[in-house]
C-alpha cells in the first residue's frame, strides 16, 4: 500500500465511522490544529535556552528532566520520564526508536517522517557516523557517539552545545534558532 | 515477536530522506489517524498504549515497510476495530456499513474511557511502586536474552545475547509483554543499558559508538 492507497482508506475509514456515529470529524480538526501549532519543538528550545542561560536550571535539568519541566506544563503527552542527555566537544548524542517510533512529543511535537522512516531507524544504532554525515554534520573522529535508542517509556531529549557566537544573544533569539534535529541530536547548531 | 517492526541494524535501506515536512500532520488523513488512535484508547478498543503498538506490529510486513507511520498506525486500527467487533473485516475492505453486522458501540463516551489517550497522559506514568528491590545496580555487567519473546515484546532482536553495562536503574514500570496481552500490569524493573556498537554488530558499524537501551529486568540476566 502506498501513501496515496493509506490516505484513500484513511478517508474512506473516516466516512464509514462517521456514518456509524462512532467519529467526530471536529475532534480531528482539535487535533490537526493542536499538533500542527501548539505542540512542537519550539518547547524543547525554551528548555534548551534556558539550559545554556540558567546553571542551576541545567543542573537539575540533567539531574531529572520530567521534575525540572513540570512549572512549563506542556500538553502533548509521551513524556512520562524526560532523560536530557548533555552533548560536549567529547560526546555527542543522538536519539531513535528502532521498534516504533517513540518521541517526546510535548517538548518537540509529533515527529518528522524521516524519523519514522526503516532506513533511519535501522541506520542510526549501526552507524551514526555516517547517519549524520548525511543530515550535514561531521563529527570529529575522537567525539564519542551515544546513540538512546528510547525502547520503554522513557523519552530522551538532547541538550545541544551552544555554539560560541550565540553568546550574549537574547533568550528569544536563541530559542528561535534552536532547531527541532539539534534537540534530537542529528545535527549541531552553527 | 520477531517482526519486521524491529529495524535496528537492519541494512539495505539506503539514504535517509532528511527533508520535513513544514507540519508534523501535513494531510487531513494523517490527523484522522492519529485523532482515531486516541478515541479507540479512550474507549478501550486499544485496551492500552502496548496493545495498540503490538496491532501496529501485526500488520503484513510488506505493508509496515510501504505505508509509512500513519498507514501503519491505519492498519493497527483496523486490526483493532475488527477484533472488537466494531467493524467486521468486510466492512473494513470494502468501507460500506454491512447491513445488520454493526456492533456499533461509541468510541468517545466519556464515561467509558479506559484507558489514558496517549496524547493526554502528561501527568499519568506508568511507573509503579513496588516492594521488591531491582536485582542489578548502576555499573554492573549485564547479559540480554538470547531469543526473542512470543507477541509484544522489547528487547529489539540487535541487543539480545550481548553483555552491556547498566547506566541508569528507573524503577518498576508497567510490563510490555504482559500489558499488551491482557495479562496486566506486572510492574517490572527498568533500567538503561550500554553496549558498545562493536559487541553488537562486530567490525561492520561505526567504532566508537555506544548504543544506549532502556530494558526491562526479564531480558538481562548476570553474564558470571
Amino acid at each position: 500500500m502506498s501513501h496515496e492507497s493509506a490516505r484513500v482508506r484513511a478517508e474512506a475509514l473516516e466516512s464509514l465511522l462517521i456514518e456509524k456515529g462512532l467519529i467526530d470529524a471536529e475532534r480531528v480538526d482539535d487535533v490537526i490544529v493542536r499538533y500542527n501549532e501548539r505542540v512542537g519543538p519550539m518547547n524543547g528550545a525554551r528548555i534548551v535556552a534556558r539550559a545554556w542561560l540558567d546553571a542551576d536550571f541545567r543542573a537539575r535539568l540533567l539531574a531529572d528532566g520530567t521534575e525540572a519541566i513540570k512549572e512549563y506544563e506542556f500538553e502533548g503527552g509521551e513524556i512520562q520520564k524526560l532523560v536530557v542527555v548533555e552533548n560536549s566537544d567529547k560526546q555527542h548524542n543522538v536519539v531513535v526508536c528502532t521498534l516504533c517510533s517513540c518521541y517526546p512529543w510535548a517538548v518537540l511535537g509529533l515527529p518528522p517522517k524521516w524519523y519514522k522512516d526503516p532506513a533511519y531507524r535501522s541506520r542510526v544504532v549501526r552507524e551514526p557516523r555516517q547517519v549524520l554525515s548525511e543530515f550535514g554534520t561531521e563529527l570529529e573522529e575522537n567525539v564519542r557517539v551515544r546513540v538512546w535508542d528510547s525502547s520503554a517509556e522513557v523519552r530522551y531529549l538532547v541538550l545541544p552545545q551552544q555554539p560560541a557566537e550565540w553568546l550574549g544573544l537574547d533568550e528569544q533569539t536563541m530559542v528561535e534558532r534552536i532547531t527541532r534535529n539539534s534537540m534530537i541530536g542529528v545535527e549541531r547548531l552553527a | 515477536m520477531d517482526g519486521i517492526h524491529d529495524l535496528g541494524g537492519r541494512q539495505g535501506f539506503g539514504p535517509i530522506a532528511t527533508a520535513a515536512d513544514p507540519v508534523p500532520l501535513p494531510e487531513r488523513w494523517q490527523g484522522f489517524v492519529f485523532a482515531l488512535i486516541n478515541q479507540l484508547l479512550r474507549a478501550g478498543i486499544a485496551a492500552n498504549v502496548d496493545h495498540f503498538r503490538h496491532s501496529v506490529e501485526r500488520i503484513h510486513p510488506a505493508n509496515y515497510l510501504s505505508d509509512g507511520y500513519y498507514g501503519r498506525w491505519l492498519g493497527g486500527a483496523e486490526t483493532l476495530l475488527v477484533e472488537s467487533s466494531v467493524l467486521t473485516r468486510v466492512e473494513v475492505e470494502t468501507r460500506l456499513p454491512a447491513e445488520g453486522t454493526v456492533a456499533a458501540r461509541p468510541l468517545a463516551e466519556p464515561d467509558q474511557f479506559a484507558a489514558p489517550a496517549i496524547d493526554e497522559q502528561s501527568p499519568l506514568t506508568a511507573q509503579r511502586q513496588v516492594l521488591q528491590p531491582a536485582k542489578f545496580k548502576i555499573d554492573a555487567s549485564v547479559l540480554t536474552a538470547k531469543y526473542g519473546a512470543p507477541g509484544h515484546s522489547r528487547l529489539p532482536a540487535y541487543a539480545r545475547n550481548c553483555i552491556g553495562r547498566i547506566v541508569s536503574v528507573h524503577g518498576a514500570w508497567v510490563y510490555p509483554d504482559t500489558h499488551a496481552h491482557g495479562k496486566g500490569e506486572v510492574p517490572t524493573h527498568l533500567y538503561t543499558v550500554c553496549f558498545q556498537a562493536s559487541d553488537l554488530f562486530g567490525d561492520d558499524c561505526d567504532q566508537d559508538v555506544e548504543v544506549c537501551l532502556d530494558l526491562f529486568e526479564p531480558y538481562l540476566s548476570d553474564p558470571s
